[in-house]
């Protein structure tokens, strides 16, 4: 039994460019009270997330609508844990599992066993875990001896099944994704369907960021409509695509 | 604090992730030619060979006692140089995942530790072949080599931390440490003595990168380290220790922002 509890969560993110990236230049400004080198001393910052408190149950499939740069994967981030919020706190039970880029973290040179390995452990796996797994996945990817081979030579079809293979393998409480997952080539597709249908259906939580709003009305029961990192409507998936179809007309 | 901690801590449990991905570092190395990372131990090799030859003639030292002492300074200065260049890219190579990704971060500086610590097994061989054929025998004093191997680590960490994290927010840093590090190498007594430099003692001693060289150097040549050396590296152990964990503590929050 997941749940998440966002209370007054924003997010700015500093715009960094050539002078305060620089360390020369940002010594220069604070020594010369920002006279010598203008721009250093002045940070840009971006508000991608302004205020955003909700709370997400158990069995809540919720669809992030909103227009590019509207905050979806910022917001998505902050679930996953890796952005630190600026303002506010974000109480969340439950281990949070991202698929936003299922090949993160696999090493080229490796073979794909090893490569089962390491993106195992970097979804938090232990070595018992994956141990228990190993086999499974190795099946489940049906490229046979091509496993023993670096991933180098692989083709992108056959990359896309292992990345998909391993990262599919655990069962996560919260399910974290950022457009739905592309599942590699044909043969592969029918099988990989039933195991997101699994997936999800394990999950205690689903957050899926997407513009396919037909997809979004088919898994999602919830939705949050985000514009320039506020939140505008939160509720029933039917009620808040039609408020975001009422905004663009 | 707590946070930083937590992460220095759990990162350090997950021994078997960073070790694995250390070796994958090096295998890579080992995938790209027949004799892998024994490719940079030869131009090692053939450099130790050389600068003990010309500098023994350079300096009228005798070779037998010279070129061990080169080859022990520069297989330890490599470690030590070596992770302070690549501490500069470590997090910012790791920003993707570091975005999308929650595992520690120290679990990326403990694999580029672990990564050098394995290159330097491979130096190792240089050392032994020297030690035989210049007849270099092992005395009581290399007791005390784990122990200065573990100190250098530690060491290690906190650089790479420390470093990491002021290369993901300055992007010229970098390119700093690579001329520092070149002036180390010419100022610390490797391809030179302490000895050489008459009147001139507190150039050499007040250089911490000579203590740090002399803890694995002197076990090697049959010396243990002085106590000034042990003082000298343990104060700046805790040193900087200090300032990167308040440090980390204070930026931690804001490294995904940065890579």
């Amino acid at each position: 039994m997941a749940r998440i509890e966002l209370q007054g969560i924003s997010v700015t993110l500093p715009i960094y460019d050539a002078q305060t990236r620089s360390l020369k230049s940002t010594i220069a400004a604070i020594g010369t009270g920002g006279r010598l080198v203008r721009g250093a001393a002045e940070r840009v910052v971006v508000s991608a997330l302004d205020d955003i408190s909700v709370t997400f149950e158990h069995g809540d499939r919720v669809a992030l609508i909103g227009h590019n740069g509207a905050g979806k994967t910022t917001l998505l981030r902050v679930l996953a844990g890796t952005y630190q919020p600026a303002r506010g706190r974000m109480i969340r039970e439950g281990r949070a599992t991202a698929f936003f880029d299922i090949s993160a973290g696999m090493e080229m040179e490796a073979t794909g066993y090893e490569n089962i390995v390491i993106r195992s452990l970097y979804m938090g796996m232990t070595l018992r875990e994956i141990r228990g797994v190993f086999d499974k996945v190795a099946e489940f990817t049906e490229l046979g001896s091509y496993l023993a081979m670096p991933i180098r030579t692989y083709s992108l079809g056959m990359m896309l099944r292992l990345a998909f293979s391993i990262s599919t393998s655990v069962k996560p409480e919260i399910l974290l994704m950022d457009e739905w997952l592309s599942v590699g080539d044909a043969g592969f597709t029918e099988k990989a369907k039933q195991r997101i249908d699994e997936i999800i259906d394990g999950s205690s939580i689903m957050v899926l960021a997407s513009h396919d709003l037909k997809l979004i009305r088919r898994i999602c029961n919830k939705a949050l409509l985000l514009s320039h990192g506020q939140m505008l409507a939160f509720g029933s998936t039917g009620e808040v695509i039609m408020a975001s179809e009422a905004m663009v007309s | 604090m707590r946070a930083a901690a937590e992460d220095l801590i759990s990162g350090l449990t997950r021994y078997y992730f960073w070790s694995l991905l250390a070796w994958q570092d090096v295998k890579q190395r080992y995938r790209r030619s027949m004799i892998g990372p024994f490719w940079l131990t030869l131009s090692m090799g053939v450099m130790i060979g050389m600068i003990g030859v010309l500098y023994a003639g350079l300096f009228h030292q005798e070779i037998g006692g010279f070129l061990p002492y080169v080859a022990a300074g520069i297989i330890l200065w490599t470690l030590i140089s070596s992770i302070i260049t690549e501490s500069c890219a470590t997090l910012i190579t790791a920003g993707s995942l570091i975005k999308q990704i929650e595992i520690p971060y120290s679990v990326y500086i403990y694999r580029m530790v672990a990564r050098n610590y394995i290159v330097l097994a491979h130096n190792a061989l240089i050392w032994i072949l020297v030690a035989l054929v210049f007849g270099v025998a092992p005395r009581w004093s290399l007791v005390a080599l784990p122990f200065s191997l573990l100190l250098i680590a530690a060491n290690g960490v906190w650089i790479g931390l420390l470093l990491s994290l002021l290369c993901a927010r300055f992007r010229d840093i970098p390119l700093i440490m690579a001329s520092l590090v070149q002036v180390a190498f010419f100022v610390t007594p490797i391809m030179w003595r302490p000895g050489d430099l008459p009147g001139r003692s507190a150039f050499v001693f007040a250089n911490p990168f000579y203590h740090f060289i002399e803890l694995g150097r002197g076990p090697l040549l049959g010396a243990f380290p002085t106590l000034g050396t042990w003082t000298v590296t343990l104060a700046v152990t805790i040193l900087g220790w200090g300032i990167t964990f308040l440090f980390f503590a204070r930026f931690r929050p804001r490294l995904a922002y940065w890579v």
